[in-house]
């Protein structure tokens, strides 16, 4: 059952909070909407990547000659094709990256470092020519012991993926080099003193398994490049712009020589945040004289494009016997893959950020391994440190004998709170999100055999950024609206709306697009939650500025001071001791005048979008556990967040219950198998595991609203919180069904059996 | 490589047999195309086998049901007696991958591809089902469970099609199941899979029993000893127990991709006594 | 390697295309016609993106070759509207939003459809385990359930 959205004022928007159809929807069912690998051009070439079958090699030649001499062969390229990067962090989504670190892992240089590292690239008239050319480059490797656990790879003496990689954040520097590439500590207070005064102190380590972002839309490109060295780019990314800026930087070109396209977008959940395909299609491009299209085979999407970490964390929370969390320490081992830049650092962050605890301290790791480098994954690092903090607080509620709601409501974090990474938080909904699951119908819902309930809560902070937005008023009074952030679910179906809020028309009036990177200013990537919040407050802003030269173009036929002249019901008209002076005119009829009062009517917004502000959310799960196979089923799942105010409410809808979906997979099945060689046994969907329609129930959401100050509508970034509960939420489910506690992530069957037989040895297990 | 699509089962067995590379029968394509896709076979020729009368149709006769090996699994639900005759065997060939999946894949390729984990060969073992075989020597019938030797290997000589199943004529009281073990609800290669076929007598006991078990070894097995625990018992506990006992006992896994090798027995165990269960309660309404 | 040259009839057209042995229907559907609304996903019959129907039977195209086409009917989510009126499960997937990226939208309209044709009152356990070869990472399943649901409910006029 969807329960109606939740806000404490009445409905004063016409457009903004009801579901109308998406704008880009009849593309979207018919399959006439392009994503990356729809698009072909006349002439275009088939490109295809050579791989490393090796976990670590040192590369010692790279023999291309003969794969070049195979007829329909036009092009290949490896290292020598990319410019050196000196070692450069810059802002990527929520993490940062290294372009010293880019440039390899698009293109291997001194090393391969991962099995499905890419060494070489070719360019030819079919697949099945590329294919054999690939196979006729010939590549002298020299093997080297691999290291692919994050605790391994932390112990003197592992094999080091990097010689020159010394540990940031320890005083003093190492002089050794090894693979912790960074550590991070944030907290105030006092843990120790924090501790002494604790009734209860619980401690458990957890680890979790590298999971892949599983969108259903392999990574595909095609790259045109003339002879004059303009470079047109089609690709399905998350961010146009920073492909852009990437390709450019890869390949020591102006940025103004390249202009990407935004395909539509098949998933990306911070997956296509990143360049994989893209320079390399585009150096075989110049090379060929031709267009090369590049597609990824649902194996290379998870031998080479970034999974998330896997992880090894240990948390530490003591509280009074009343509730009151007074110490919580955590630490993380995150392991990044093979170039430094795991999500630890939000990871940190988030861990304790739903409370207000005095004393806390967090420490972490950032750990290289012989694996693809991670990608961003959906509130990047925060899913993996908050499902140990959510199991433990459950843990304790069990100790002290206290609901576990009431627990949480007892050290929720406000307004005014100060997180332990710093900030002091504006108004955030997590009391708003634990007191409606409180009196929610699912909290009370009678058990039946074999089942048990767990609750867990969730935070992510979200993103604004450098957005750009242009408004244009057609002729006849309707409206093109170009945005920059691609759509991944939805954002151009809130920006119709807030536009035709703002202007006061309908919303089949204004025809949204995504423009391309020569359209629009520089517009930051999707990703942190920002497309709804940043390019909404953008569009808002362009709204108001063709408002306010409707009006002034208004003033100017009616021969009135500009301040007289308001905007109102779709139109313009007198205002104050003027009103009814002069018939008011529709934005068709200022539309028609434009030309003579001043030129066109655009209003183009450019801003650096600040306020962004956190979503909170409380999820509860209820699971079924078959006691002699240990296979758990979730048959219940309610996710309740602050959306801060939900623009199109079946969109929001929509991102919790994807999230959730998303967390229970890497709750109960979704891992990277890899054997002792290094190598990944299970690169499909056969054998990496994402639930399918009929592993989930309904997923039943509630929509809070405690709206964002800093935004027109109050709108907060919803898309990723809703991945940060449900793995804890299940685990505490679980705990609750079973008596056994699961720390080990995914609880798939057979670790569930045995833990469970265990318990029952013991004379501990509920079932 | 070439594509050939005969329309007589003689013309089928002549191109295969006179085949000096690889050849592979076509049937539903949906492990071959897929191992063709991952480099994993890379045939010379294929011989499409779905033109072939015999291969393509479900007869019965005398209560003797001879099933195409070219059927799909959606057509063997769709056949309007075969869901109540034998349950079990339309069961597991309908849970062979997705609806997609069962559209195209048959069990004649499904047991050729040589997976011990196939979902519908431990229902026809149990069904006692036997392969029809036809080669450039004839003619002859090999009980399912003789069918595969190993991952990949099958006992066909050279030229060798599976034309058909036979099913046996049932006897009154009897009844057959399939269940199959996986960590998600559909789309999973069973971890372990269950077949069972079982008589029932006037008094309620079991007179007659077929047990085999998927996925658990390097082919599918017939579970004698499992047989031996139903028969004469009314499936009450004790008799569960030893079946459960003698399934898990038969299991000698061959890797531990899907599950440790002690998982595997007790889920075998558990899997034979709720296959058996679903096969008694038919078997006693029948 | 020579190419076979092959009839079929597709949403109703004839067309004609000449294709390898070892490629698949869905690269001829997409490469030979042109026809880029049936998505490849995975290329291992995993994902159901790629889902047609063959002679009114529900299938991965990527697990068919084209050679195998010959002579057949096959329907793509380019036919499944009528016209510009779209069929009631598009209809009914917009207005639940029960698309959020799309690729996998084709696929699912199909497959729905092809349940629908056959079972015109499904439960919702029956659609989910029909569905379950169309995988989906945006939605969480919840809203394309409810608009087959909803779908199949408007065309059988209840």
């Amino acid at each position: 059952m969807q329960e109606k959205v939740k806000d404490g004022q009445s409905s004063e928007f016409q457009v903004v909070g009801t579901r109308p159809v998406r704008p880009d929807g009849a593309d979207k069912v018919t399959g006439r909407a392009k994503f990356g690998a729809d698009f072909s051009l006349p002439g275009q070439l088939v490109g295809k990547v050579l791989r490393s079958p090796h976990p670590h090699a040192r590369i010692k030649s790279i023999d291309v000659s003969a794969a070049l001499r195979l007829p329909g062969v036009k092009a290949v390229v490896c290292r020598d094709d990319f410019i050196e990067q000196p070692s450069e962090f810059i802002p990527a989504g929520e993490m940062m990256i290294n372009y010293r670190d880019v440039v390899r892992n698009v293109m291997a240089r001194e090393k391969a470092l991962y099995e499905g590292h890419a060494i070489a690239a070719v360019a030819a008239t079919s697949a099945v020519i590329a294919k054999e050319a690939l196979n006729l480059i010939k590549v002298d490797y020299e093997v080297l012991p691999h290291v692919i656990d994050v605790v391994e790879a932390m112990l003197p003496g592992a094999p080091l993926l990097h010689e020159d990689l010394f540990t940031a954040g320890v005083e003093p520097a190492p002089k050794t080099a090894s693979n912790v590439a960074k550590r991070l500590e944030i907290g105030h207070g006092d843990i120790a003193a924090g501790f002494k005064q604790a009734d209860v102190v619980v401690e458990r380590a957890f680890t979790t398994k590298p999971v892949h972002q599983g969108y259903i839309e392999p990574h595909a490109c095609i790259a045109s490049v003339s002879e004059d060295g303009q470079a047109d780019v089609w690709v399905s990314t998350q961010g146009h712009w920073v492909v852009r800026a990437h390709c450019a930087r890869l390949l020591g070109w102006d940025i103004g020589k390249v202009r990407v396209t935004a395909a539509e977008i098949g998933g990306g959940f911070g997956g296509k945040t990143v360049v994989y395909l893209e320079p390399i299609a585009l150096a075989l491009s110049k090379k060929a004289r031709r267009p090369v299209k590049m597609v990824m085979t649902r194996e290379e999407v998870f031998k080479a494009s970034g999974p998330t970490s896997g992880a090894h964390v240990r948390v530490k929370i003591g509280a009074k016997q009343d509730g009151r969390i007074v110490a919580a320490e955590a630490e993380l081992k995150y392991q990044a893959g093979a170039f430094a830049g795991s999500p630890v650092q939000p990871g940190a962050m988030c861990a304790y950020a739903p409370y207000d605890i005095e004393n806390v301290k967090v420490v972490g790791y950032d750990v290289v391994t012989n694996r693809p480098k991670v990608a961003a994954y959906r509130a990047p690092g925060g899913p993996i440190s908050e499902f140990g903090v959510e199991s433990v607080i459950d843990e304790i509620a069990g100790t002290i004998g206290m609901d576990p709601i009431e627990l949480r409501l007892k050290n929720a974090a406000k307004q005014g709170t100060k997180a332990a990474y710093g900030p002091k938080f504006g108004p955030i909904g997590m009391v708003e999100t634990l007191e409606a699951a409180k009196t929610h119908a699912h909290w009370r819902t009678p058990l039946g055999k074999y089942q048990g309930r767990g609750v867990a809560s969730g935070f992510w902070f979200n993103i604004g950024g450098e957005t750009s937005v242009s408004l244009s008023l057609n002729e006849d009074g309707t409206l093109s609206l170009t945005a920059g952030t691609p759509d991944i679910g939805g954002l151009r179906a809130s920006l119709c709306m807030m536009a035709a809020e703002e202007l006061g028309v309908p919303m089949d009036k204004i025809r949204v697009q995504i423009g391309d990177t020569g359209q629009l200013g520089y517009n930051f990537l999707t990703g942190g939650s920002r497309s709804t919040f940043s390019s909404g407050m953008a569009t808002v802003e362009a709204a108001r500025e063709v408002m306010k030269e409707a009006c002034k173009r208004a003033a100017k036929l009616w021969e009135l001071p500009e301040d007289a002249v308001e905007y109102g019901n779709g139109g313009v008209r007198p205002a104050g001791p003027n009103a009814g002076k002069h018939t008011p005119m529709t934005l068709k009829e200022i539309a028609g005048i434009a030309g003579k009062t001043g030129g066109p009517i655009v209003g183009y917004a450019r801003i650096n979008a600040a306020g962004a502000a956190p979503s909170l959310a409380t999820h509860i799960a209820d699971v079924e556990v078959d006691p002699e196979t240990g296979k758990v089923s979730v048959i219940r799942y309610t996710a309740i967040q602050d959306a801060g105010r939900a623009i199109h409410p079946s969109y929001v809808e929509g991102q919790y219950q994807g999230g959730v979906a998303q967390g229970i997979g890497w709750a109960l099945n979704e891992e990277y198998i890899y054997g002792d060689d290094g190598k990944l046994q299970n690169p499909g969907f056969l054998d990496y595991r994402v639930p399918v329609a009929s592993d989930l129930p309904m997923i039943d959401t509630v929509i809070v609203e405690v709206p964002n100050p800093r935004h027109p509508y109050g709108v907060r970034g919803v898309g990723e919180t809703p991945i940060v509960p449900p793995m804890a939420a299940i685990a505490n489910a679980v705990a609750n069904a079973t008596g056994v506690r699961f720390t080990d992530l995914p609880m798939s069957p057979p670790k569930v059996l045995k833990a469970l037989d265990e318990a029952r040895a013991k004379g501990t297990a509920k079932l | 490589m070439r594509y050939e699509a005969p329309s007589s089962l003689e013309q089928a067995v002549g191109l295969l047999a006179a085949a000096t590379g690889d050849a592979r029968v076509l049937a539903g394509g949906t492990d071959l195309l897929v191992q063709m896709r991952t480099d994993i076979l890379n045939p010379e020729l294929l011989i499409d086998i779905k033109h072939i009368a015999e291969l393509r149709e479900v007869k019965e006769e005398g209560g003797v049901f001879r099933i195409g090996a070219a059927v799909t699994g959606a057509e063997l639900k769709e056949h309007p007696r075969l869901t109540s005759v034998w349950p079990g065997v339309v069961e597991a060939a309908n849970l062979i991958g997705s609806t997609q999946i069962q559209g195209r894949a048959t069990m004649g390729g499904n047991l050729c591809n040589g997976s011990p984990a196939a979902d519908s060969v431990p229902a026809l073992i149990a069904a006692g089902a036997k392969a029809s075989v036809v080669g450039p020597n004839g003619r002859r019938e090999i009980a399912v469970e003789d069918v595969m030797l190993a991952p990949r290997k099958l006992s066909l000589t050279k030229g060798e099609i599976i034309a058909s199943f036979v099913l046996p004529a049932k006897a009154k009281g009897s009844a057959d199941a399939y269940l199959r073990f996986i960590p998600r609800t559909e789309m999973d290669i069973a971890v372990v899979g269950c077949g069972i076929a079982l008589t029932v007598d006037a008094n309620g006991a079991v007179s007659h029993a077929r047990v085999a078990l998927g996925a658990v070894a390097a082919r599918p097995l017939l579970v004698e000893e499992a047989a031996s625990a139903l028969i004469g018992s009314k499936l009450e506990d004790a008799a569960l127990r030893i079946l459960d006992a003698a399934a898990g006992a038969a299991c000698k896994p061959i890797d531990d991709k899907r599950g440790t090798k002690e998982y595997l027995i007790k889920v075998a165990g558990v899997l034979a006594r709720r296959t058996a269960a679903i096969a008694y309660e038919r078997a006693r309404k029948s | 390697m020579a190419k076979h040259h092959i009839t079929a009839t597709v949403n109703g057209d004839p067309v004609e295309f000449l294709c390898e042995p070892q490629e698949t229907l869905l690269d001829a559907l997409r490469d030979q016609l042109h026809l880029t609304g049936t998505k490849e996903g995975c290329s291992t019959g995993d994902c159901g993106a790629c889902s047609v129907t063959v002679d009114d039977r529900l299938v991965c195209s990527c697990l068919m070759l084209g050679v195998e086409a010959d002579g057949k009917s096959i329907r793509t989510i380019e036919g499944m509207a009528q016209g510009d009126e779209l069929h009631p499960l598009q209809q009914k997937f917009l207005e639940h939003a029960a698309l959020q990226c799309g690729i996998c939208t084709p696929g699912f309209l199909v497959a729905a459809k092809a349940l629908l044709d056959k079972k015109p009152d499904p439960s919702e356990t029956e659609v989910r385990y029909w569905l379950a070869g169309n995988l989906c990472r945006c939605t969480g399943y919840d809203k394309i359930v409810r608009a087959v649901l909803d779908a199949a409910a408007e065309l059988r006029g209840a």
